[in-house]
């Protein structure tokens, strides 16, 4: 070989060496950035940084979890003796309500004497539980701090309340999201499916060349519309129609984000299943029709027993599709965290969750970093679709 | 009793504008075995696919002509094209077994005609792979696959999957051309078998399989039907010359 040939070749294999090197650990550096700020989540509390729960120093609770901070604060748990304390009242009160119950001058020039305060009042009363910040805590305080559990993972996948924003102790339950995103997938299979797969029979089966040559590419010209578009459609077109079909107080639901998500899926099956359907070979549906089978018995007996394993991986690529999507859901679903009941709630899927709410947490913030533990969550939803497709895919029929 | 099995009037057929029968006029006698022979592309397989109206399946097709079988025209308005293919069997040039196992493999002729008694239907797939001389093979083994036999024990269990729906006439298209010679011979053997009971009619490329198992042979020649006779007399005395030419290896 001519040394200048092999200086291309040697060149164009290096090229193609590192670009795929490259590509490979930037998708992996992706993940471990995922899991890596996700999992921080389970390292702290859910209560802001620099800000502590105070009780008086007789209280016997030794440690609260977020939740019951929250339900405290919230009033829905009254008494000590609900979360393992004596049979007192519970008295919670925020650094502001602290601040209002003196006056200006008992507090003196920029709050300097609110710390001795604070540390008074806390010893007096003996029901009471304050949040302050850890610059307004006296040293050597005399009241009693009450370090918060950690968020578990089980709190975290179970828990029925997402509240990012709740003072002092934020709620991450990601029950309500997780079941949000699935009921929307699964409505949008259940009307995906039937729709899809008829299509794909007459595409493939039925209608004539020239049919299928216009029908076809007008199919798949629809998944390269952005789901903006069709979010938009969803929020002008469905929600209002929904709303007025049911009654109902607010349109955006459930039903039209599967609607809408049905409608981003068929694309993705019809193409697949129809591909699916027409591999069967011609030999086999001859033989069948040559033994006096009609066209129906055919498709059915032979056609689609045969497309089997395509016809499903159509299927679970287009789950995977609507688990993921996030722009039209967010657009039409409502996102009320709430755990669903009917199709026709409002509700919030983990996709539309993070970009919702990513812009409004506090970089590397708890709030953050439980947004990256939802990214974990659908990451592995999806992974689990893709690893059913291959190995549905890799199937012999 | 019409005289001919099959009858063939005048029949031109077309894909698009390509000419590929050209005034075609035949009979076939039942309880015989004609053999189709020519080149590629001689219009055999073409016309042995009118009998049991495969061509309909084929986008652009048109014809003119009359085809009869039983002294039915097979074309007529009130004809249940299904029904007709029920007895009119065909075994394809390549072994086209369904992806099930054996026993369903020749089950499902008589399923898809509406057949549910399971006693009938065991009864006749036994006597079916039984007449394909393939029952030895495969009596302990009807429920695995079909897929896992050899290339020569599919074809057979395809022609025992056409014999369990009782056909008048079976249509072989090259039923050979893709086994070796031991399953040849054994195909062979069980077309002179089956010649008792069925009307065959065989396309085949091979000038010896022709001389070997056909009572009649008829000479294909660019969309012609160039001549046919006995077998004998076509491969001893030829008219035409093509086909003399053909015969003797001239060409093809």
């Amino acid at each position: 070989m001519k040394p200048v040939k092999r200086i291309i070749e040697k060149t164009a294999k290096g090229v193609l060496f590192t670009s795929s090197m490259v590509t490979s650990v930037t998708v992996l550096l992706v993940v471990i950035f995922l899991f890596r700020e996700g999992i921080g989540l389970f390292n702290q509390t859910s209560v802001e940084k620099h800000l502590v729960i105070a009780v008086n120093s007789a209280n016997r609770v030794s440690a609260l979890s977020s939740t019951e901070v929250k339900s405290i604060f919230n009033q829905d748990i009254t008494n000590w003796k609900e979360v393992g304390g004596d049979d007192i009242e519970i008295a919670p009160k925020t650094i502001d309500d602290m601040a209002s119950l003196f006056t200006e001058e008992e507090l003196g020039e920029g709050f300097k004497n609110l710390a001795i305060l604070i540390e008074k009042y806390v010893e007096e009363n003996p029901g009471v539980i304050a949040s302050i910040p850890e610059s307004y805590l006296k040293k050597e305080f005399k009241g009693k701090l009450i370090p918060l559990k950690k968020i578990s993972v089980r709190e975290f996948l179970t828990g029925t309340e997402w509240i990012p924003t709740a003072h002092p102790a934020a709620v991450f339950g990601a029950w309500p999201l997780i079941l949000g995103t699935l009921w929307v997938s699964l409505g949008a299979i259940l009307l995906a499916l039937p729709i899809g797969l008829i299509t794909a029979i007459y595409m493939a089966e039925v209608a004539g060349q020239r049919l299928r040559n216009i029908l076809k590419p007008v199919i798949e010209l629809l998944s390269g519309i952005p789901s903006v578009v069709y979010g938009f459609f969803g929020l002008v077109v469905l929600v209002p129609l929904i709303q007025k079909l049911f009654k109902l107080d607010v349109g955006e639901t459930a039903l039209a984000g599967s609607i809408v998500l049905a409608i981003m899926a068929l694309p993705t099956i019809i193409t697949i299943a129809e591909d699916a359907i027409r591999t069967t070979p011609r030999a086999l549906k001859e033989a069948s029709l040559a033994l006096g089978a009609s066209h129906f018995q055919t498709l059915l007996k032979v056609t689609i027993p045969y497309a089997k394993s395509g016809i499903i991986a159509a299927i679970i690529l287009g789950i995977g599709r609507a688990v993921g999507e996030t722009m039209a859901v967010l657009m039409v679903t409502g996102n009320a965290s709430v755990v669903p009941h009917t199709f026709l709630e409002p509700v919030r899927t983990i996709p539309a969750t993070i970009a919702a709410e990513l812009g409004e947490a506090p970089f590397g913030g708890t709030h953050f970093k439980a947004l990256f533990a939802l990214g974990i969550i659908l990451f592995i939803m999806t992974f689990i679709f893709n690893t059913l497709v291959s190995t549905v895919k890799t199937r012999k029929p | 009793m019409p005289d001919y099995k099959v009858e063939v009037k005048n029949l031109d057929l077309f894909y698009g504008d390509f000419q590929a029968l050209k005034k075609i006029n035949f009979t076939a006698e039942p309880n015989t075995v004609t053999a189709f022979i020519g080149p590629s592309g001689c219009g055999k397989s073409t016309l042995l696919r009118m009998f049991n109206r495969m061509n309909d399946l084929i986008d652009g097709v048109h014809f003119t002509g009359e085809v009869y079988i039983d002294g039915n025209d097979i074309f007529a308005k009130n004809i249940d094209v299904d029904n007709l293919r029920k007895t009119v069997g065909m075994v394809f040039q390549k072994p086209n077994p369904f992806p099930k196992s054996i026993f369903e493999n020749v089950a499902y002729g008589l399923r898809v005609n509406g057949v549910s008694d399971k006693h009938f239907i065991e009864k006749k797939v036994i006597d079916s792979i039984k007449k394909a001389a393939l029952w030895d093979e495969v009596k302990d083994k009807l429920k695995k696959s079909a897929m896992e036999l050899s290339g020569g024990q599919q074809q057979r269990l395809c022609i025992a999957r056409a014999l369990a729906v009782e056909p008048a006439l079976i249509l072989m298209d090259e039923p050979a051309s893709a086994l070796d010679p031991i399953s040849t011979g054994k195909i062979e053997d069980l077309i002179f078998e089956l010649k008792n009971q069925y009307s065959i009619i065989i396309v085949t490329h091979n000038m010896q399989q022709a001389g070997r198992v056909s009572d009649y042979t008829a000479f294909f020649y660019m969309g012609e039907l160039v001549e046919w006779n006995k077998t004998k007399t076509i491969f001893t005395s030829p008219d035409d010359i093509r086909t003399q030419n053909y015969i003797t290896g001239r060409f093809g």
